[in-house]
């Protein structure tokens, strides 16, 4: 017999009597734990998506909007090209690339199909040297990034589908994207007719699950020949050295080209930042209903059971049990609950959060022990906290009531 | 083993005085079996709660071995009370939801004793009361007697030298009533001491020494005729 024995048999026998309080900690940290791990992974996400696309700035048409540009319809809003030549002249600080992009819509196999053409960074370099400016090497202030200078524009083109960008590409060259490749049934190699001429297929983008997967990418000024757009860009895509870069970039960009809209890629993210803001919040705001009403909860029950249970504490303290004990045997009850209810609500909330986080929030959830543990801790806390007044009353009972006939 | 010293204990409601006990002078010597008589609310419980450590007067000491009980710490009370003290109830007490063996090892628990050693000293004192086939019974699976025989193994766990009992015969049929009389007689003839509060003159004619109360007041103290126990030892 100890004391862990005294408190297991009660709640083993009456197991009823706690149930409402532990139900509400379970429920409490359910919702805590499943909201917590879904915002977390959440903002993770929208973390890499923004790593993924680097600090990018976007320069679009006066009447452009994100949504035209993320859709690829921006067939009738133009730039002037010398807008990249523009920028590049200017050597912005923090600027790492530069890709214009010009859409327009096409026909592949009798499917609808998005003909971008894209400016191949080694043509930058070369208009660097042409123009005597030293490409892409201002550091901006306080810049993350190591190195930032000369490059060797040679990597693979399959790198276009995350980098933005291609190192080479020539005029007669194409790159497509992974549902073109299928439904054409397309491989590298083999050509694509694009406005009655053949473009040779140089690559085959892996899938992205964006509007990239239905484009074929081809040189810029290629687009602009055969659509007869003249020297016209839809987008200049403007990629920073790290993410610090983009808050500066901006308000410079916006001077130095007015006719243009000048945007921030975390813009397109701002409905994800803001519904992530929102389940932040609302999980604060579970852990106050697991505060009042868990610890209301466990408080009741305490106080019950003390009530219930005057005439055997009473007997306890008669045959020689201190106060102090009497105070840790219903805070170890208290914590008993908490725990089950902490464990089992972690458990339930970690679930919840695997299964619907995919389906609500389409991102993957995997178990953050810190998170759990921290629930679990905070959940003790509330009960220890909630179950403090009336263990002490219990303590201070007057082991007379011992004596008394029921 | 008691001296009790102008005590007093007054109850206050709604703005009314009750004198539960007064008395000027109690003495209940080593060895001494005490049956403490007197109508319902005549002080016989505040009596009782006093000697065992758990109401303090309002005037006056108790002196316990010496010691005066009040002005000693809770916790140095508390440790008399578990060391040296046993109790018997009128309605066992048992906690409902140990059996009998548990209930048998909750004194032994609370002072300290080892979990191995718990358990033979509680089988040992559930075979002496005669219930060694039943110790992994609850309370509610005994008749009362044998729940009064269970609360009596868990009066003598810490082998206490006073037993303050609290109409121990009270709910009790009459071969159970004589079963737990015969074993205070075996109590006392070990040399314990038994303050013992009823209302059954028969049991309170087996004590060696009656203590009427009423209204509060001791109204006498006298020699049973019909004395069982030994005889009182000089008071500490």
């Amino acid at each position: 017999m100890n004391l862990k024995t005294l408190v297991w048999r009660e709640l083993a026998e009456r197991p009823s009597a706690m149930l409402t309080s532990t139900l509400m900690i379970l429920l409490g940290v359910t919702a805590l734990v499943a909201i917590r791990h879904v915002t977390v992974f959440s903002e993770r996400e929208v973390g890499q998506q923004l790593q993924s696309l680097g600090a990018n700035v976007l320069v679009l048409p006066k009447e452009a909007t994100l949504q035209d540009y993320y859709s690829a319809d921006l067939t009738e809003r133009t730039l002037p090209e010398s807008h990249v030549a523009s920028i590049l002249l200017e050597n912005l600080p923090g600027v790492e690339r530069l890709s214009p992009k010009l859409c327009v819509s096409a026909k592949v196999a009798d499917r609808d199909v998005t003909l971008t053409g894209i400016l191949p960074q080694s043509e930058f370099q070369a208009k660097a040297v042409w123009q005597s400016v030293s490409l892409f090497s201002n550091k901006h202030e306080g810049c993350k990034k190591a190195a930032c200078g000369p490059k060797t524009y040679d990597a693979a083109p399959e790198t276009l589908a995350s980098e933005r960008t291609i190192d080479q590409l020539k005029g007669n060259e194409a790159v497509i994207g992974a549902d073109v490749a299928e439904f054409s049934a397309l491989k590298p190699g083999q050509s694509i007719k694009m406005f009655g001429e053949k473009l040779q297929v140089l690559a085959v983008l892996p899938r992205t699950g964006t509007v990239d997967d239905s484009r074929v990418f081809a040189h810029l000024h290629t687009v602009q020949r055969l659509t007869n757009a003249g020297e016209v860009v839809n987008a200049i895509e403007v990629m920073g050295c790290c993410e610090d870069a983009a808050g500066g970039l901006v308000p410079k960009l916006a001077e130095l080209l007015p006719d243009a809209k000048v945007v921030t890629i975390s813009q397109v993210v701002s409905t994800q930042v803001g519904i992530n803001r929102l389940m932040s919040q609302m999980s604060l705001f579970v852990l106050a209903i697991l505060v009042i009403v868990g610890g209301a909860s466990v408080a009741s029950t305490i106080s019950s059971n003390v009530r219930e249970r005057r005439r055997e504490v009473g007997t306890l303290m008669a045959l020689g049990a201190t106060p102090s004990l009497v105070t840790r045997m219903f805070l170890l009850k208290a914590w008993t609950l908490g725990i089950v209810g902490a464990v089992g609500g972690s458990v339930l909330g970690l679930i919840v959060a695997m299964v619907l986080g995919s389906q609500w929030a389409g991102v993957a959830v995997t178990p953050l022990p810190g998170l759990i543990a921290l629930s679990i801790g905070v959940a003790l806390v509330i009960t220890t906290l909630a179950a403090l007044w009336p263990a002490r009353s219990a303590a201070k009972l007057d082991p007379c009531c011992c004596f008394q006939e029921i | 083993m008691f001296h009790l010293q102008d005590i007093t204990k007054v109850y206050r409601r709604r703005q009314q005085e009750v004198v539960a006990f007064k008395a000027s002078s109690l003495d209940i010597g080593l060895g001494e079996y005490v049956a403490v008589v007197g109508p319902s609310g005549s002080g016989k419980t505040t009596l009782l709660s006093m000697l065992g450590g758990m109401l303090s007067p309002d005037t006056g000491k108790v002196w316990f071995e010496g010691e005066s009980l009040y002005d000693l710490s809770i916790t140095a009370r508390t440790r008399r009370r578990r060391e040296q003290i046993g109790f018997v109830f009128q309605t066992f007490n048992l906690v409902p939801y140990l059996t009998a063996l548990e209930n048998v090892q909750v004194p032994l628990f609370l002072n300290g004793v080892s979990k191995s050693e718990q358990r033979d000293r509680a089988v040992s004192l559930l075979e002496q009361v005669g219930l060694g086939n039943r110790i992994e019974h609850k309370p509610s699976e005994l008749s009362t007697g044998q729940q009064q025989r269970v609360a009596l193994a868990r009066t003598l766990a810490n082998n206490p030298r006073l037993i303050l009992a609290d109409e121990p015969t009270g709910n009790l049929d009459p071969d159970s009533r004589e079963a737990v009389l015969s074993m205070f007689d075996k109590f006392v003839s070990e040399g314990r001491t038994i303050v013992m509060v009823t209302h059954d003159p028969g049991a309170a004619a087996r004590a060696s020494r009656q203590l009427r109360l009423n209204d509060g007041m001791l109204v006498s103290s006298e020699e049973s005729q019909n004395v069982t126990g030994a005889k009182p030892a000089k008071a500490a």
